[in-house]
């Protein structure tokens, strides 16, 4: 039942507004509303009645199991939310003066210094609201380079076929064309493939490493010498920065600019679907273009003084993405899951996903499971296909996915990268226990033995949730994107 | 370990398992020269302890101020069961519903907000929300340009009244696709959009005209005469909106005969906090002959196997992940805990609870006005209907009144002296419903007092 079907005509909450409703005489009858809104009209505990159960319909990482692959669905420190939720931080205006903002901007600063240091560059912009904007922000920056510099005719961007689809897209509001380029069947990017596909229209490579084949890249220095001898620049996509946090740096492997997920790596609530956060960190060269607002600091002996860097002093930067200061609040959370993990703690984020990840593929390929890339490391998460089940028993990785859900478990990304047929891509992260990975592989091979003795029942699952499979068919056809009153 | 859970005996029997002699030996696919040291500009780890006290601290350094800034965030009343229900694990540790069986909560929640977000706007579809209000206005910019098949044109008329820092966020998102921000410039009498400053492009190519309203300056423009003029040049109408507002005046729906064709704006007075400027979340409405053309998330309504309602994400061939290159916009999450929170607060409130809260926030404003419009030497120079803002010169350096009046904790407004040359030491003053009478005397108080002490200085 929806929340505007709970309503009965005039129930209010009263005490969430203002006792009194004001008078206006001086808006002209003719910008005044005419129709009032069909807000729902309902009284407080039915709304928190209403949104409590609608809850309790989710699965999250507070709940279940999620090993979602690229995802990195790990457990978001308590702590972190209520720091964040201090009063003096949520009251703080976005516009507020320096003189009331030394507290969040030094902490703004010294996010930035751990992001530059974990990641081997030498400047961090915090502005980008979610990975997507930080991948545009990095590819606007290379465009604004090369433009700089008066290299008008490189208009070609390479993505490797196994890239996430925001890379492709995002080239494109950058105003590229995209290149793909093949992988080889082992994983790695197909080198000789690149050699051909560079040249002097080439601007740069997106990259992700570990890749979405969840093998480390192995030609890295290779690969970053081509396509710096051609003239590009490579843009690290940092969705799997988790495998390899502290470990190795992008600067090391020869990136110029990266992008963070701080709702991955730096364990910040995911929300339903955001909000996230995707700093951007380059490399001496693209210094003068980063995204602002940046935390900067004024040390005149004393206490330090910490400011905004706006235009004025990055004049060619490729200017704003938000409008204040991004996504502030998850800035601060990831500023103090860094205080919470130390520097110690940021190694152990990719030790203990690494260990998590391949013990959790051993397991199941000793179940009987196909990996993907069997003779390579699982960084922290590997590829399982399907495709034997699917050709001899009929059930597919997307049966396997919502019967998982019957046993418990949030199902592992479907289906990507695509270029494995019948695939699930799992991301178990360093806060998962043994026996949280022992409880998966055993509901995994209970499903395969479903699935060798009775395929329906896998094929049709789940039947354990609010709602069985839903007809996606429908849902785009007869179009139904909000409620109208009958 | 801090989050991590294995103990000596676990890592062991992992490491047998897989048949390595250390964790390290994990990594010997990666080059031995790459491998980093040690991460010596990183702190070492502290307590939950130590961090309260020492975050504590630095949010205290921040407090205090009796805020009267407002340009794009106001601080409104947020009822005690918002949060506390969006902050549910449920709902903050969920991802995106791509298992929608196990994600009804969230996906029904979405499907309740485009609801709300059509209701408020007079608009046909919303769609799950954006990353801010200006990010917003950029994808409604190349959404315009996608839809309007009338329009040969990359070129879209802004108006001089849309809020200047999204305008230059529009600019950085869209410039690189060689798309044309041609902007129209304001009376600085009536701080609006004058009709006659649009005459010079008509029959002009444009795809859209976007107009703001309340504008910039907190004032209402005549948007029925602007949406008109426009749809007679063939132009769609992006209207940026203010959600509260909207419950009082006439919404983007309801403009001149035919109504704008998109809404945006920034979401944040539905109930979420300041917080130095996010999280916050756009949104986006608009006409139903444009749906295919709307970026980012969109869900629907359907049933399942056994005819039950339910629902789930839709229209995802429009997205990044199916499309790649030829996908609407690159936008990939929403700002699904923002829009947790705005839902509740629309719940809770409804039409009449937030139209009570525009009510206070109009008369508060225009009480502020009239108090200062009796201080010697001070002008109220936005003198037309208004919504919540308004716009004042000061007798003195606006930057100066401002320094002074933060002494005394209060924060006067906005500066828009260097954006505006035309506005010299002009600031923009936001009263909403969370002031007092006490607290707008307050103001006056610190105001005078600011400019006693500026003419002392001076003499």
């Amino acid at each position: 039942m929806l929340i505007f079907e709970r309503g009965v005509k005039g129930r209010t909450a009263t005490a969430q507004a203002p006792l009194v409703k004001a008078d206006v005489t001086d808006i002209p009858e003719s910008l005044m509303r005419k129709n009032k809104a069909a807000m729902p009209e309902v009284s407080e505990l039915q709304v928190v009645r209403h949104y409590t159960n609608l809850s309790r319909k989710n699965f999250s990482i507070d709940t279940q199991f999620y090993p979602l692959g690229s995802c990195t669905m790990k457990y978001n420190p308590r702590g972190a939310h209520k720091v964040a939720s201090l009063p003096g931080f949520l009251n703080r205006h976005p516009l507020a003066p320096e003189s009331y903002s030394q507290g969040y901007l030094a902490s703004v600063y010294e996010l930035q210094e751990i992001l530059k240091e974990v990641t081997g560059m030498a400047g961090v912009s915090l502005s980008p609201m979610a990975g997507a904007q930080g991948e545009f922000a990095g590819v606007a920056m290379i465009r604004a380079y090369h433009e700089k510099r008066g290299d008008h005719d490189r208009c070609e961007i390479i993505v490797p076929i196994a890239a996430h689809g925001t890379n492709p897209a995002t080239a494109v509001m950058c105003g590229y064309k995209v290149k793909e380029i093949p992988v080889l069947n082992d994983g790695d990017v197909d080198v000789d493939a690149l050699k051909e596909a560079v040249g002097p229209q080439t601007a740069g490579i997106m990259m992700t490493n570990p890749s979405t084949c969840g093998v480390f890249e192995r030609q890295i220095e290779v690969i970053a010498k081509v396509v710096h001898d051609a003239g590009g620049l490579l843009y690290y996509d940092g969705a799997n920065l988790n495998a390899i946090l502290g470990k190795v740096r992008p600067g090391d492997m020869g990136f110029d600019v990266l992008h963070m997920n701080l709702h991955k790596t730096f364990a910040t609530p995911h929300g339903g679907g955001g909000p996230g956060s995707g700093p951007v960190a380059v490399g001496e060269r693209l210094l003068p273009y980063l995204p602002t607002p940046i935390a900067g600091i004024e040390d005149a002996g004393g206490e330090p003084d910490y400011c905004w860097l706006g235009e004025e002093a990055l004049p060619d930067s490729i200017g704003r993405l938000s409008a204040f200061m991004g996504n502030a609040g998850i800035i601060l959370r990831a500023y103090i899951y860094a205080l919470f993990v130390g520097r110690d703690g940021m190694q152990r984020v990719s030790e203990f996903s690494t260990l998590n990840a391949n013990y959790l593929m051993k397991k199941l390929a000793d179940a009987g499971f196909d990996l993907a890339y069997k003779d390579r490391r699982a960084t922290h998460e590997f590829i399982i296909t399907l495709s034997k089940q699917s050709k001899e028993l009929g059930v597919t990785a997307m049966d396997f996915a919502k019967r998982l859900l019957d046993y418990g478990y949030h199902a592992p990304t479907t289906y990507f990268p695509l270029l494995v047929p019948e695939c699930l891509l799992i991301e178990p992260t360093e806060t998962e226990s043994i026996d949280e990975m022992d409880g998966f592989v055993e509901a995994m091979t209970q499903i395969l033995k479903e699935a060798e003795n009775s395929a329906d029942l896998v094929k049709g699952a789940p039947y354990t949730q609010p709602v069985k499979r839903l007809d996606d068919v429908k849902a785009a056809r007869e179009l139904d994107v909000s409620y109208s009153p009958q | 370990m801090p989050f991590i859970p294995h103990t000596e005996d676990d890592i062991q029997k992992m490491l047998e398992t897989i048949g390595a002699q250390s964790i390290d030996q994990l990594f010997d696919e990666i080059p031995a020269h790459l491998r980093a040291g040690a991460l010596d500009a990183i702190p070492p780890a502290r307590s939950e302890m130590e961090i309260m006290r020492l975050m504590s601290d630095r949010a205290e350094q921040d407090s205090g101020a009796l805020c009267f800034i407002g340009a794009g965030a106001y601080e409104h009343h947020i009822p005690a069961a918002v949060w506390d229900i969006a902050a549910r694990g449920e709902f903050m540790t969920a991802y995106t519903p791509y298992q929608a069986e196990a994600s009804q909560g969230t996906l029904q929640l979405i499907y309740e907000f485009q609801s709300m977000m059509t209701a408020l706007t007079g608009l046909d579809v919303s769609n799950a929300s954006l990353y801010d209000g200006a990010s917003g206005l950029a994808e409604a910019v190349l959404m315009a340009i996608r839809a309007n098949r009338k329009s040969k044109s990359k070129r879209v008329l802004i108006a001089g009244t849309v809020h200047p820092l999204y305008k230059k966020v529009v600019n950085s998102i869209v410039h690189n696709q060689k798309i044309e921000l041609v902007e129209v410039a304001f009376d600085s009498a009536s701080l609006t959009t004058d009709l006659s400053a649009l005459s010079q492009f008509e029959g002009d190519d444009f795809a859209a005209l976007v107009i703001a309203q309340p504008n910039f300056f907190g004032t209402l423009e005549d948007v029925h005469q602007l949406t008109d003029w426009a749809h007679q040049q063939k132009m769609l109408v992006v209207g940026v909106i203010n959600p509260t507002a909207a419950t009082l005046i006439s919404p983007p729906g309801e403009w001149g005969e035919h109504g704008a064709d998109i809404a945006v704006g920034e979401g944040q007075p539905m109930g979420i906090p300041l917080a130095s400027g996010g999280p916050y979340f756009g949104f986006i409405c608009c006409k139903q002959a444009l749906v295919r053309q709307m970026p980012g998330r969109i869900i629907g309504r359907t049933v399942d196997l056994d005819g039950k309602e339910g629902f789930a994400l839709t229209l995802q061939a429009r997205e990044q992940h199916i499309r790649r290159s030829k996908a609407t916009s690159n936008i990939c999450t929403n700002q699904g805990l923002a829009v947790t929170a705005a839902t509740v607060y629309m719940s809770l409130l409804g039409q009449e609870g937030i139209e009570r809260v525009a009510r206070a926030c109009h008369a508060n404003t225009n009480h502020l006005a009239s108090l200062l419009s009796a201080v010697p030497g001070v002008e109220v120079v936005s003198t037309g209907p208004r919504f919540h803002e308004f716009v004042l010169r000061l007798p003195k350096s606006s930057r100066l009144v401002l320094e002074h009046m933060e002494l005394q904790g209060v924060l006067g407004g906005h500066d828009l002296s260097d954006t505006f040359p035309e506005l010299e030491n002009c600031i923009l003053v936001c009263a909403t419903e969370t002031k007092t009478d006490q607290d707008l005397n307050g103001y006056v108080n610190a105001l005078e007092i600011s400019l006693k002490e500026l003419e002392a200085v001076e003499c």
